[in-house]
């Protein structure tokens, strides 16, 4: 802050509640006690029909005033307020927020720092990781994948084991940690409407739904052209680039004709956020235990 | 009633006034009506979808604040300051066409904020949404009305100003300012423009602009109402000319200040914060003295409050008035305002406001006005009006009351960890355990809104009566001796 800007600051504020201080005190007469009896003069002034008294100021609404300025100037020695003036105590809201970030690293690490030592595969038996899991889900990813971690439409569920990039515990770590981002080209004017809906019959053929078998034909060439580099020649999906199987039944979007011919023609994006600077290294491994845990078989 | 300077009033134009009355009545249903959608909508959120996306939530929203803010309240200032300048100076309005300009020109804003702002039409400034093409006839309008009013306090016969035009006066010309400044913008096209501030900037201009909107037109202009219409209705004298000044200046010049304590922990400098909050209790005492000065003006007349409803209505604003007041500043406190600060408390103190003490104090005046303005002898029905009361004050209470408890719930659930460092409750949970506030909420509202539609129809019959009644109570003798004609 400029040292104009400053003692502007400084300037207006002193001013503007010297100046209230005056009006206050400068209208003399405060009652003596609360039970003062009004004198009931009135100023003389009649505004269609209205008089004013000319009561004095009541005691405890006067002493009320004085009372918040004298409390003003006071957190205004104590506290940043003044210009660029630092304030006796030296608080700065960023300096609160670092003590507090500090405490709970204090209080909180010995907890996380225990957890962040134990591998995944045994997380996943700790009734208490897993308890802390369900809250930081909550707290972060329920918004978008729900409650149960079942999904929702474009947010995969996290339950199955169908997984678009891998349901390895490290997996899933670095899709917690990194994010991820899905593309899909939109086909339809690379390939053609006529090719658009031949590939998304060949799709239905591949998921085991109903399909025009003669389209079908023409469009598993149109895949094998186009679909395969990513998705496959059986079409069962690459984990390393998150393209998804489309021999299940597992649909991330509209699965139905309609569906498939308009991802097709208008292509995909998805983002899932990454979480490493909200979340640090401990609770996305706890975090990351939990959504394994959720389609982990635990009879075998 | 005494007639101190035995001056013959002139005849007054009361044409306006009719005008701005009726239409706050008109707006003020409309205002709250899309209040009570609002509130349903927030327990069955399937009322979002009746009419998408125009009958979406966000869309409605700044539709409801401004219709009752600007058309409701507005329509009631108006309504009032021109009556009030006109009756104590002793002067006919001046001004020519620009009257007719004003009403009409306040007209078309609200109809066009009520058809841009379901169309998503928004410059995003709370309070100040509409685009920038009604921004600038929101501002010729408000020039054409400092004109008027100070033109007519110019003209006036009184050697003095009376303490109601202060506060309008007041009221008038920061609000002129606030709006210019907030409003600046530039244009992209003809219905969208960008802020001219950024950052942190932009967002202690637009609370500069909100909290002041709150502080001189909700506070100061409503003032400004109660200090004709609480004296004249309980044909007392003001109590003290003293506190009037004091407070008056300390209002005015503490007010302007308090805008940051919206901006509380965020990226607004930690100077800019503590000043705001100091200045928001130093407000304290300058807001009630106000109340004082109302509520004090009874004494020696408190059994008025049997038999006159209108003289109630005045009355119990300013309670509401003093609660607001106070719990404003308490939740301009730091640490208060981490815990209440984005939840429902905020809405409610809001509601405290808006319906306690802004409706309450406008329905008074309207009460008061309409027989004048009409040359009846009092309202329709008396009965009526007790019947308002009561639905008004239960349902200011029921809505305040809720909000209170959904606000401290809310507030405690956030910020409730568990021994691991985790977050106790999800967000979600919280919006599960508002559903009973927001149902009590509801409830609340829609007693206000059948309120103001007994009103809506004790104006009509009152309006449409072709003869006087003929019983006519003490308190309805006070309203009708004024009357000249």
């Amino acid at each position: 802050m400029s040292m104009f800007w400053n003692l502007w600051i400084i300037g207006l504020t002193v001013v503007c509640t010297g100046l209230v201080l005056w009006v206050l005190l400068a209208n003399r007469k405060v009652a003596q006690s609360d039970d003062d009896d009004p004198e009931n003069r009135t100023t003389g002034h009649v505004y269609d029909g209205i008089e004013e008294y000319d009561n004095p100021l009541p005691r405890w609404w006067f002493l009320m005033f004085v009372g918040t300025i004298i409390f003003g100037v006071g957190y205004l020695a104590l506290y940043p307020g003044l210009g660029s003036y630092k304030g006796i105590l030296g608080w700065t809201s960023v300096g609160e927020l670092q003590l507090d970030q500090q405490e709970a690293l204090e209080n909180y690490s010995e907890t996380f720092g225990a957890y962040s030592q134990m591998p995944i595969d045994e997380l996943i038996h700790d009734g208490r990781a897993l308890k802390m899991g369900v809250r930081l889900f909550a707290d972060n990813c329920a918004v978008c994948h729900g409650a149960d971690g079942g999904g929702n439409f474009s947010f995969p569920n996290l339950t199955d084991k169908d997984w678009l990039y891998g349901g390895t515990a490290e997996a899933i770590k670095q899709s917690i940690t990194d994010g991820r981002a899905g593309q899909m080209p939109a086909w339809g004017s690379l390939i053609g409407e006529p090719s658009v809906v031949s590939v998304s019959e060949y799709v239905l053929q591949l998921s085991g739904q109903p399909h025009e078998k003669a389209l079908a034909v023409n469009g598993a060439k149109v895949f094998t052209q186009n679909c395969a580099a990513c998705h496959g020649a059986d079409a069962t999906g690459n984990h390393l680039i998150g393209a998804p199987n489309l021999t299940d039944t597992t649909w991330l979007y509209d699965g139905s004709r309609a569906g498939i011919q308009h991802s097709v023609r208008m292509g995909l994006a998805n983002e899932m956020p990454a979480q490493h600077d909200k979340l640090r290294e401990e609770k996305i491994h706890i975090l990351a235990a939990y959504v394994y845990s959720l389609s982990f078989d635990y009879e075998d | 009633m005494s007639n101190g300077l035995a001056i013959e009033p002139p005849a007054y134009n009361y044409k306006i006034v009719r005008q701005f009355t009726i239409m706050t009545v008109v707006w003020g249903i409309v205002g709250m009506g899309v209040g009570v959608l609002l509130a349903a909508q927030l327990m069955w959120p399937e009322l979002n979808d009746f009419f998408q996306p125009y009958s979406h939530f966000g869309r409605l929203r700044p539709l409801h604040t401004n219709a009752v803010i600007f058309a409701f309240g507005g329509c009631a200032l108006f309504a009032t300051s021109f009556y009030v300048v006109q009756r104590t100076c002793q002067a006919v309005l001046w001004g020519g066409f620009l009257i007719p300009f004003i009403f009409w020109g306040w007209q078309a804003v609200i109809v066009a904020a009520a058809i841009t702002l379901p169309m998503g039409l928004t410059s995003a400034k709370e309070y100040a949404e509409l685009e920038w093409p009604i921004d600038i006839v929101i501002t010729l309008v408000w020039v054409a009305y400092a004109l008027v009013f100070f033109g007519t306090v110019m003209k006036r016969k009184t050697p003095h100003i009376y303490v109601a035009n202060w506060f309008f006066g007041a009221f008038i010309i920061t609000v002129a300012i606030l709006h210019i400044v907030n409003s600046m913008a530039v244009p992209v096209s003809t219905m969208k423009s960008y802020s001219a501030y950024s950052g942190a900037m932009d967002a202690m201009i637009q609370w500069w602009y909100g909290h002041n909107a709150v502080g001189f037109y909700l506070t100061a202009g409503f003032l400004g109402m109660m200090y004709y219409f609480v004296p004249k209705q309980a044909g007392r004298p003001v109590y003290s000319y003293q506190l009037s000044i004091v407070h008056f200046w300390a209002l005015i010049a503490i007010y302007i200040w308090a805008g940051p304590h919206h901006l509380h922990y965020s990226a607004l400098p930690d100077w800019a914060q503590s000043l705001g909050m100091v200045m928001s209790l130093i407000l304290l005492a300058p807001s009630w003295g106000g109340m004082i000065n109302g509520i004090m003006t009874l004494s020696g007349a408190w059994d008025k409050l049997r038999t006159d409803p209108t003289l109630r209505f005045l009355v119990v604003s300013l309670s509401f008035y003093g609660m607001s007041t106070f719990e404003g500043p308490m939740m301009s406190i730091k640490t208060v305002n981490a815990l209440s600060h984005d939840t429902d408390w905020t809405i409610g103190h809001v509601h405290s406001g808006a319906l306690g003490w802004v409706a309450m104090i406008s329905i008074g005046a309207v009460y008061h006005l309409v027989p004048v303005l009409y040359n009846r002898v009092q309202m329709w029905s008396v009965r009526l009006i007790y019947t308002h009361f009561w639905l008004a004050t239960i349902g200011t209470v029921l809505y305040i009351a809720s909000l209170w408890v959904n606000g401290l719930l809310q507030g405690l659930m956030w910020r409730a960890f568990n021994s691991d460092g985790t977050l106790t409750y999800s967000f979600v949970e919280s919006v599960e355990a508002s559903y009973p506030g927001y149902f009590v909420r509801f409830i609340g509202g829609a007693f206000f809104l059948i309120g103001m539609c007994l009103m809506a129809y004790n104006v009509y019959r009152t309006v449409a009566e072709k003869e006087p009644q003929n019983d006519s109570s003490e308190s309805a003798d006070s309203v009708a001796a004024p009357q000249t004609a």
